[in-house]
């Protein structure tokens, strides 16, 4: 747990590491800059990149704040269900190497768009698809943009939220301006490699010191009826401090505060008490058992009909405050003083007993696992730990419906993020640009499974370091999305390490922090240098002015860079309250219901026509975007409401108070799944209205469809392969 | 065209079922996924560890054919370009 008093105080270590990071992306950039001159450097980096560079490239750029940090701050807050996201994130790619990765690259085009308006012959379906490429850039900006506040506000502690987004935004928006494509393909690649040291590293540490993956889910075991007794923690005066948190005033104070929990008067500690154990995760039954064993007396379950008590925390409907009380009072006279922590019933027991307790442990087979108590705003083990949790019932909850009700709601809004996320993958418009950067189809190819390999190594980590934080340092549920939340897990968690061994702590939550810094800055300028692209290409160089000279085109992409960097720092300073990883989810949903659906047609059914493929593109995506704002309006204004806490709210706010929807959503559980995770009824919509709408406009399938379908699929040995963009300068752009 | 989209399918299929099978597993037989495995729930062993090589050998296998079909269609097209009267296109 971090000491109150380092949270107002800058760590220098951290300072340092994140400096150099940034420093090293500004270097890179200026450096790459003298390299790239021409302005298809700029855009796809001469497309000569070696497989190897590219895949480090890809997964350096697809690695973004929602994969350092969102990810294991969701696993924090929500449990199993939020695995779905890194493990998605990974094998979304799967789809993108069966289906799209190799047709799209012996294409030939610079961006979606371009291949878009290729396929079709039809210049008007590109100006459609480019409004894809802003409205999927400026989802994902987002989450970035929170990302950069929360770190730089737990770098700065004073530092306001807004100011870390401007700062970090500005940043590499220049980096963009002035290094372009080339020098974002070998920052990438060295980002990276920085983000797997970044991340592996300090949780292999924290593994070492804290217990492994396993253990630490162990320590949150489920109340499954037949589970057996999962922790049977027995702790020396000594060895007490760093577990609970009133520990710094040492046992007597922490038991005379259990005592006053439960009602008991305070007293003067029993110097005969040198221990205690704590019983996480038994049942009455099994407690009464164990401490029957230990006292060698038998105890009996007595009548269960006890006053309720707040909290509910000990298995099989039993809480803490009623075991304790019962097996107080089977206890009463021994000289044995009992109490409750937050999530497990903890015996103080006499010296004598240390020895015995300690053997039972061992006989048990268990071995005492740290872990401080969770808060209230905390999901109880049970529904951490298993599927359909916190993250997945929202809205049934809100709805008010049983835990056995809100099962099947659960069960499709896991299906509704998990095509989302799969889909969405094959659908980013700053990912699939970089496809074009191989030299051939085969190349393509290699260089997606690398990518899968690079990124899924790297999504093995951020849940571990959910897990951990869950255990070591709960408090940050108290913060739950603001810049105080769960998503800074990887970055405060290792300071714990500074308990025991002082300044490793502080490097070590350096080094995640740069490793933070090269995810949104990666991220970022991936999507700048779309957005830029088609801006300046597509809008600019195609619609505005077709005849616009190489120089003022790359001045067009300086400019375009500028302004859609603005626009994203703007976007960035709203979503403070929401959880990265969810935002980056809802980028992914409309990826999906747009890009997806186009890119999967018009690669593999030759009979999709212009008309079909932007009124299914369209359908899909705009649905997504409008079902999308509509949740997340919501929780907009319920955040800034909560925000005031008692306060009196300002005009604007209670308007938008009075209509929030939020009394809708209660009353609509579907509705409001459907709306958060569109993906289910978005994606298949695309596909039909693409169906339907080009088999009624059969007379317009493009008269060389056999050529380009050819193009599509024929390997390039053949000879058959054919950059579009010549072609097009061919014929007199 | 058809061999590689058979290709695609026949892997993608082999993954979505897992994918999709898994939260019906979760919803089926909660307590079976529950069970502990190296102090992992089956289920979080599953899909937080053993589901990336899973994905990577489905990937490997998918790169290997679909090479090797390339490849193949090369050598036919070429056999065949060799003989009189023969076009690229036809032989699709």
């Amino acid at each position: 747990m971090t000491p109150p008093a380092s949270a107002a105080a800058i760590d220098l270590w951290i300072v340092a590491f994140s400096a150099i990071t940034v420093l090293a992306t500004i270097w890179m950039g200026f450096w790459s800059a003298k390299k790239s001159r021409t302005t298809s450097d700029f855009f796809v980096a001469g497309r000569s990149v070696s497989v190897g560079w590219n895949a480090s490239a890809i997964s350096g750029e697809y690695l973004s704040a929602a994969s350092f940090m969102g990810v294991a701050g969701m696993v924090m807050s929500a449990g199993y269900d939020a695995l779905w996201y890194p493990v998605c994130y990974a094998c979304g790619y799967l789809f993108l190497l069966l289906f799209i990765a190799g047709p799209l690259r012996r294409f030939g085009a610079y961006t979606i768009p371009d291949f878009a308006e290729g396929r079709f012959d039809s210049p008007r379906f590109r100006k459609i698809a480019v409004v894809f490429v802003l409205f999927i850039g400026f989802f994902y900006t987002m989450p970035q943009m929170k990302g950069a506040g929360t770190t730089l506000a737990y770098i700065f502690p004073k530092l306001p939220y807004w100011a870390g987004v401007v700062l970090v935004g500005s940043v590499i928006t220049l980096n963009v301006v002035l290094g372009g494509m080339k020098g974002i393909t070998l920052v990438q690649a060295f980002q990276y490699w920085a983000k797997m040291f970044a991340i592996s590293v300090p949780v292999c540490v924290l593994m070492a010191v804290y217990g492994h993956y396993g253990k630490q889910l162990q320590a949150n075991e489920a109340s499954q009826p037949s589970s057996s007794v999962s922790m049977l923690q027995f702790l020396p005066v000594n060895a007490m401090a760093p577990a609970w948190p009133a520990a710094d005033a040492g046992l007597r104070a922490w038991l005379n505060y259990a005592r006053y929990q439960l009602g008991a008067p305070p007293r003067k500690p029993d110097p005969a008490q040198s221990g205690a154990i704590s019983f996480r995760g038994a049942s009455l039954d099994q407690v009464l058992r164990i401490y029957g064993d230990l006292s060698g007396s038998s105890v009996l379950k007595a009548n269960l009909a006890y006053p309720a008590r707040p909290y509910d925390l000990v298995t099989n409907g039993v809480n803490a405050a009623q075991s304790a009380e019962l097996v107080a009072g089977l206890l009463r006279n021994t000289g044995i003083d009992l109490v409750t922590a937050e999530d497990a019933l903890i015996i103080a027991v006499p010296a004598a007993w240390t020895e015995r307790v300690q053997s039972y442990v061992r006989d048990f087979g268990l071995k005492p696992a740290r872990r401080q108590p969770l808060p209230e705003k905390a999901p109880p083990d049970g529904t951490w730990i298993n599927p359909f949790g916190p993250l997945t019932t929202k809205a049934a909850k809100a709805a008010k419906l049983s835990a056995e009700e809100a099962r099947p709601y659960s069960l499709l809004y896991t299906y509704s993020l998990i095509i989302a996320l799969v889909c969405g993958t094959a659908g980013l418009p700053h990912i699939l640009v970089r496809f074009y950067t191989n030299p051939d189809g085969v190349a393509a190819k290699r260089t997606t499974m690398w990518v899968m390999i690079l990124i899924g190594v790297f999504y093995l980590f951020p849940p571990i370091f959910g897990a951990l934080g869950r255990n070591l340092m709960p408090d940050l549920y108290n913060g739950l999305s603001g810049v105080r939340g769960t998503d800074g897990i990887v970055l405060r968690l290792p300071t714990i390490l500074s308990e025991h061994f002082g300044v490793l702590g502080s490097i070590l939550s350096g080094i995640t922090c740069a490793g933070a810094f090269a995810a949104f800055m990666s991220t970022f300028s991936g999507l700048l240098v779309s957005m830029t692209g088609a801006m300046a290409h597509d809008v600019y160089g195609r619609i505005l002015r077709p005849t616009a000279t190489p120089q003022q085109r790359l001045r067009m992409f300086k400019l375009s860079a500028v302004g859609l960097g603005l626009i994203a720092i703007g976007l960035g300073t709203l979503v403070k309250d929401f959880e990265i990883n969810f935002m980056v989810g809802q980028a992914f949903a409309i990826a999906a219901s747009s890009y997806f659906p186009l890119l999967f047609m018009a690669v593999w059914w030759r009979n999709l026509t212009m008309r079909g493929a932007a009124a299914g593109m369209l359908t899909g995506g705009l649905l997504a975007v409008v079902a999308i704002s509509l949740t997340s309006y919501t929780t907009f204004v319920t955040a800034s409401v909560a925000g005031y806490a008692a306060r009196p709210l300002p005009g604007w706010l209670a308007t938008l108070k009075a209509h929030s929807l939020e009394g809708f959503w209660a009353g609509h559980p579907l509705l409001r799944i459907l709306c958060e995770q569109p993906a289910l009824w978005a994606v298949p919509t695309a596909l039909i209205t693409m169906l339907i709408v080009s088999k009624l406009s059969r007379k317009e399938v493009p008269a060389d469809i056999r050529m380009k379908m050819l193009v599509l699929h024929a390997p390039e040995k053949l000879g058959l392969k054919q950059e579009y963009i010549q072609e097009q300068y061919q014929h007199g752009h | 065209m058809r061999r590689q989209l058979q290709l695609s399918s026949a892997c993608a299929v082999s993954f979505l079922v897992s994918l999709l099978g898994l939260p019906l597993l979760n919803y089926l037989c909660p307590e079976f996924m529950a069970r502990r495995v190296f102090g992992f729930t089956l289920t979080w062993f599953i899909l937080g560890v053993l589901f990336f090589p899973f994905v990577w050998l489905i990937a490997w296998i998918f790169i290997r054919r679909s090479i090797a079909m390339e490849e193949q269609e090369v050598r036919e097209v070429q056999e065949k370009n060799a003989g009189p009267g023969q076009t690229r296109e036809d032989t699709r």
